[in-house]
């Protein structure tokens, strides 16, 4: 081999590298970055038919997406060592502001759910709990020996019910259910032994009747729509019914984008937020859908690879951590339009209408690229 | 922190080993919990595609019926005598109203409404109507009220102006009872008719000739696809089946011999049925008072109908079909006819009337109408023919004693008598021809030979309406041959009712014996300028300057009680209490083209009553209008 081929051959590895190292600093992965760019765009396309082709709307949340992308992009640049320190901290703020929401809060749709600062825009703490419950917990558990043992287990669980159970009051199961996911996830990852999810399991299902009592009636009604939607097919069982009709209706192939019936003459409730996939089922069928969730998988995928190769416990249960949540956010959502769980508020991610969520959503991607780009220290 | 870092053993390797293990195992976990949400989406849009897209379809398309603009209907010479008005209506789905109150009140600001509307509102709400349907808040919007509304609709949902077509009778009431009316379409009749067939239509025929041709005359709803919202608004037509507007129908009837029928009977009680011999063609069927079919679509108030449904001279009720009086005298010719078949008299036979009868062995006299308290009466030697033109009671008292109740009976029912034979007559009564077996059977009572006599002479529990007289005078007219009266003429229907089943004719009286009663008949309008008790009994009236020779036969029936459903008044008792006037008579003799049937409630002798109305109509008929109105300027 001449010296000019060796050259050649490095200069080569040497562009790729320059590449590589490119995105290194800024802090990027690019398969992940891809497929949330992806989703989101498939997501659009659908939210504009959903939207009614309402262009001002659309823009809203065109920019929106545009700030939460922002967001991402500094996340990606936070010092993993420092967000471990930091994590109690901004998880002791987030319960003081859940507290305070209970107490002072401002009041929309039966639901205290905002802390209004005048002067700043409306602030809901729950969301920022999605990020700071994975986060403390990872922090917590990754300076103990693990698998855990009870006495960590047993904290670990405080950690994620004491937010929960704040939010649970206010009410919205839907997030609450999201924050104690988070948690549970983290835990999981960490090596929890199987006997004691299961064990965890079967006292759950054993508990069922204690959790039918201390449940509120419109919680009770939404699970006995569940199990019998015509039972009241004009009231309770309305949204259920007809998100059941719009993606059934939808068939293999969809009736055409903007061309559903069930979503634009009204009769889908909440089809720009909550029930948005029914609109993709409705209009794209289950082709459409089909096309999402592999999205999806993917993005978990990746999301879970990124976690496997991160620096320390601290990233891996992190990175983890975030990615089930963001697999519990959507199976929850897609379970629950298609009848398979009762009604929560919980939207379908990068898809639905409004700016809360995606911004927590894509801080949390912003973290996952943090880990995936910051290196293994050398010592390790 | 670091003083427990250093007491535990960590082992990184250890804990990455078991963290990409337990990763390994979410991830399977989470394609399979992906996998339940794919399979469940292969449920719903795959393997159950067909009953969501059929509800979806359900959803959004509703089937909006179309009312088939209903047939017209014409009098024999192509005038229109009930037809359809374009309207446009205020409509209000209270299923669709979110303040029902406050729309009121918003319509009441910008058109108006009365408190009568507002009532009849309220009255057409709490009745039984299918959901979702529009309730008629006022009938008729004029052009302004219509703009009114127009521009407000996004404040009045469930406020619809609805363009419509409305029955309309532009003949008023002269027609009412021939041609019938329609209703609002009841509860009731839903429970009758198709209701599918029916989803759009609001009036549905009650009477006459709109009742018995309703199947024809309705047509065939039509259906509008559209789509509508979660909120039922209509969002765009998908397709349309226009609907099939119902058959017209051309009647026998003509509106001027109804107008000169009506006119001669000058505004008393009665009727007049006027038939063509040759078809049994309806062509005047008057029935006075009447009232105005109209007022029924536009809305009677409870008032009004009230009104009409207490008014002492019943302008509701139909006398020409479902009246049933006896006939009186009217009935002898069929006697005449009984009797010459039994071998019971023949046209020389006479005897001398001494102004009454006597059964053998009884003392009760009979009277003939000619006796008086005075001088007894009578009128001399009679024979068959002077029996009828001279309508003599004594002579027929002889027959009906001889021939007894059967003959009479079955004389009576091949004229059609005791049951409604007309093709398409709504509600036509079938009258009453009593014998030994019914007065058994209704009265619990043998037949008497005192009701033989009072058989003979039409009085009795012989009932008949003027339709069966009208049938009777064109039977005779057509010497036996049957007509069954019908009013339909022509239509662009094939209806059965063009082609009645010929009934058989009378061949058990001879056609001499009929010549004979036309004969005699002819004698009653004719036989004039004769010595006292000579002449025939309508002659004086009737008969002086009759241009067309005209059979006929007067008759007077009694009234033995108040009518039925009438109050005590003595200031009108006695006029009630009058004989009923009745004349039957056919024209040209020789070729008969009408044949009529008058009846004058409470009027008194049927000669002097009756016949001038039957000569009106007969005269409107058959003589050019000039000559009409020359003779009208001669009067």
């Amino acid at each position: 081999m001449s010296a000019a081929d060796f050259r050649r051959t490095l200069s080569r590895d040497d562009g790729f590298d320059r590449r590589q190292r490119w995105l290194r600093r800024l802090h990027l992965d690019l398969p992940l970055l891809a497929l949330v760019l992806l989703t989101a765009a498939y997501g659009l396309v659908v939210l504009y038919s959903a939207l009614d082709r309402d262009w001002l709307a659309f823009q809203g949340q065109l920019s929106r997406l545009a700030v939460a992308f922002v967001v991402m992009l500094i996340a990606a640049q936070l010092n993993l060592a420092m967000l471990q320190r930091w994590a109690p901290v901004l998880y002791g703020l987030g319960m003081v502001m859940l507290v305070l929401v209970l107490l002072v809060g401002v009041q929309a749709k039966g639901a205290q759910r905002w802390l209004g600062v005048p002067g700043l825009p409306r602030f809901q703490p729950s969301e920022l709990m999605k990020l700071a419950v994975p986060l403390m917990v990872a922090s917590f558990l990754a300076d103990r020996p693990l698998p855990p043992t009870g006495k960590t287990v047993a904290w670990v669980l405080a950690l994620i019910a004491a937010p929960a159970l704040l939010i649970g009051l206010q009410p919205d199961l839907g997030t609450a259910i999201l924050v104690a996911a988070a948690g549970f996830a983290v835990l999981l990852l960490s090596g929890l032994f199987w006997r004691w999810v299961l064990l965890a399991g079967l006292l759950g299902l054993a508990a069922l009747p204690g959790l039918w009592m201390v449940m509120r009636d419109y919680q009770r009604q939404r699970v006995l729509t569940l199990l019998d939607p015509e039972s009241d097919p004009l009231g309770a069982g309305w949204n259920i019914i007809q998100s059941k009709i719009a993606i059934g209706s939808g068939g293999l192939f969809g009736k055409g984008l903007f061309e559903g019936t069930q979503s634009h003459l009204n009769f889908l409730p909440e089809s720009h937020t909550d029930f948005i996939i029914a609109v993709l089922a409705e209009e794209l069928g289950f082709l459409g859908v089909l096309g999402l969730l592999t999205l999806y998988f993917l993005l978990l995928t990746r999301g879970l690879y990124i976690a496997t190769q991160g620096r320390d416990t601290f990233a891996r249960l992190l990175a983890g951590g975030l990615t089930l949540t963001f697999f519990t956010y959507l199976f929850v959502n897609v379970a629950m339009v298609s009848g398979l769980l009762p009604v929560v508020g919980v939207p379908l991610p990068l898809v639905s209408y409004g700016g809360t969520s995606a911004l927590t959503l894509l801080a949390g991607f912003g973290v996952l690229m943090a880990v995936a780009t910051q290196p293994k220290p050398l010592a390790a | 922190m670091m003083d427990r870092d250093a007491l535990t053993l960590r082992n990184p390797e250890q804990e990455l080993r078991q963290f990409t293990g337990r990763a390994l195992t979410l991830w399977v976990f989470l394609a399979l919990a992906i996998l339940l949400l794919v399979l469940r989406l292969f449920q719903l849009q795959v393997l159950e595609h067909d009953r969501h897209a059929a509800r979806s379809e359900k959803n959004r398309i509703e089937v909006q019926p179309i009312a088939p603009p209903r047939g017209e209907i014409y009098d024999r010479k192509g005038r229109l005598i009930a037809g359809n008005l374009p309207v446009f209506s205020l409509m209000v789905v209270k299923e669709r109203v979110d303040d029902l109150e406050a729309t009121l009140a918003l319509l009441e600001t910008l058109i108006g409404l009365t408190a009568e509307e507002r009532e009849a509102f309220q009255g057409r709400l709490v009745r039984r109507r299918r959901p979702l349907e529009p309730v008629t808040l006022r009938l008729r919007l004029d052009p302004e009220a219509m703009a009114r509304v127009a521009v407000n609709r996004h404040r009045l949902p469930g406020v619809e102006i609805e363009a419509g077509l409305l029955r309309h009778y532009p003949e008023g009431d002269l027609l009412a009872h021939a041609v019938g009316s329609v209703r609002r379409l009841s509860e009731a009749d839903l429970q009758r008719v198709d209701p599918i067939a029916y989803s759009a239509t609001r009036f549905i025929g009650r009477l006459g000739v709109e009742a018995h041709y309703e199947r024809a005359l309705h047509g065939a709803v039509g259906h509008e696809r559209v789509e509508t919202d979660a909120r039922g608004r209509i969002t765009r037509t998908l397709d349309r089946t226009p609907p099939r507007a119902g058959h017209n129908l051309t009647l026998h009837l003509d509106r001027d011999l109804q107008a000169a029928a009506v006119a001669a009977l000058a505004g008393r009680r009665g009727a007049v049925v006027a038939l063509d011999p040759r078809t049994g063609g309806i062509l005047a069927l008057a029935s006075t008072p009447s009232y105005n079919p109209n007022d029924f679509i536009w809305g009677l108030d409870a008032e009004g109908y009230q009104a009409l449904q207490q008014d002492r001279d019943q302008p509701l009720f139909n006398r020409s079909v479902r009246g049933q009086y006896a006939p009186g005298s009217t009935f002898k010719p069929l006697v005449a006819l009984a009797a010459l078949t039994e071998g019971v008299t023949d046209w020389e036979r006479s005897l001398k009337d001494p102004g009454y009868y006597q059964l053998p062995g009884q003392s009760r006299k009979y009277r003939d109408w000619s006796w008086t308290a005075g001088n007894g009466g009578g009128q001399g030697v009679v024979d068959l023919r002077k029996a009828i033109y001279r309508s003599s009671n004594t002579y027929f008292f002889d027959l009906g004693a001889r021939l007894g109740p059967e003959p009479m009976a079955s004389v009576a029912r091949a004229f059609g008598l005791g049951r409604d034979r007309a093709v398409d007559v709504f509600g036509a009564r079938s009258g009453l021809v009593p014998d030994g077996g019914w007065k058994q059977q209704a009265q619990g009572q043998p037949w008497y030979p005192g009701d033989s006599l009072n058989y003979a002479i039409g009085q009795g529990a012989l009932l008949v309406t003027p339709l069966q007289l009208a049938t009777v005078a064109a039977t005779l007219a057509n010497r036996g041959r049957p007509v069954r009266p019908r009013f339909l003429m022509a239509s662009d229907a094939r209806l059965p009712e063009l082609a009645p089943t010929p009934l058989p004719p009378l061949d058990q009286f001879s056609q001499a014996d009929y010549a004979g009663v036309i004969d005699a008949m002819e004698a009653v309008v004719h036989r004039g300028d004769q010595r006292f008790g000579e002449n025939g009994t309508a002659w004086a009236y009737i008969g002086q300057d009759i241009p067309y020779r005209m059979a006929g036969k007067s008759g007077t029936a009694q009234v033995v009680e108040i009518p039925q459903g009438e109050e005590y008044d003595e200031d009108a008792l006695e006029e009630r209490q009058r004989k009923h006037a009745w004349f039957m008579a056919f024209a040209p003799v020789e070729a008969p083209e009408i044949a009529v049937a008058v009846l004058v409630e409470n009027g008194g002798g049927g000669s002097q009553i009756a016949a001038p109305v039957a000569r009106a109509v007969v005269d409107a008929w058959l003589l050019p209008p000039d000559s009409q109105v020359a003779q009208v300027a001669q009067q």
